[in-house]
């Protein structure tokens, strides 16, 4: 039961990143982007992760991927030209591509690491749940925490100002007519 | 399923993520794909944290969160931004401020 959850979770995710990189149409990428975010929950529930896969789902699903579908609405989908002002991007990408996976998975299988080939110690029922994750934030990782909370508001700020409308009109800059 | 396969799986989506980045010339796209590879950090994390048997890790996960939450509040604000001024959305054409 769990490999066959997982092995549909993996595809899933798998699946949707894919389709992130080769949709042409930016909609359709970010609905890649849903099944991609829900899959890896999927995949968080199987580690033991609760709180986390919930939170996955709030945070993507619930704000990010609507903020990015309000900007393609916005922008338009057709934006990316065809030319290619790199010459052999499209056969040099994919290269790097994969050899940065094999570094990556030989980097990692190769470590000395005797416990990646078990499924972990058995854990309590409470591993990863709500309690246990706020217990942590606020005892033993409280200064990240707050500081996570500071970085919040700058970028709150952040997008107020450079969204804003009214900008000063510099040199060579139609005024903002939309 | 023992925690090399969610660590091999979690090497592929960010080798997808970066070669989405490589491949791709929208920005909007590009963040998508940004998105990808914190995600794929994200599981590894996870992962881990299973195989050691201690939550810490996951905390790290949901900082990790709240950075590609702010990453994407101001990556899109920028498009909004580089939109009004009538620019083209291509990062291949906005090289301004290419060394």
């Amino acid at each position: 039961m769990e490999h066959v959850l997982f092995f549909l979770a993996a595809i899933g995710a798998l699946g949707g990143a894919i389709g992130v990189v080769a949709m042409r149409n930016l909609f359709y990428g970010v609905l890649a982007l849903v099944v991609h975010l829900f899959s890896l929950a999927v995949l968080f529930l199987l580690l033991t992760a609760a709180f986390l896969a919930a939170a996955q789902v709030v945070v993507y699903a619930g704000a990010i991927v609507v903020l990015y579908v309000f900007v393609a609405a916005y922008v338009g989908g057709d934006t990316e030209s065809a030319w290619e002002p790199i010459p052999g991007q499209r056969f040099l990408a994919p290269l790097i591509g994969v050899a940065l996976f094999a570094e990556l998975a030989i980097a990692v299988l190769a470590s000395a690491l005797r416990a990646l080939g078990t499924d972990g110690p058995d854990v309590a029922a409470g591993f990863g749940d709500p309690a246990a994750i706020g217990n942590l934030l606020l005892e033993k990782f409280l200064i990240p925490f707050e500081a996570s909370s500071l970085l919040l508001l700058l970028a709150a700020v952040g997008a107020v100002v450079l969204a804003s409308r009214r900008s000063a009109p510099s040199e060579g800059e139609v005024p903002t007519s939309r | 399923m023992t925690v090399e396969w969610y660590i091999v799986l979690s090497s592929l989506l960010f080798a997808v993520g970066a070669l989405g980045i490589l491949l791709r010339r929208s920005p909007i796209v590009i963040l998508l794909c940004l998105e990808l590879m914190l995600n794929a950090g994200n599981l590894a994390l996870i992962a881990f944290s299973r195989m050691v048997g201690n939550e810490e890790g996951q905390v790290f996960a949901l900082v990790v969160m709240v950075v590609a939450a702010c990453e994407v509040v101001i990556g899109l604000g920028l498009i909004v931004a580089i939109f009004r001024r009538k620019l083209p959305l291509d990062v291949d054409e906005l090289r301004e401020l290419r060394g």
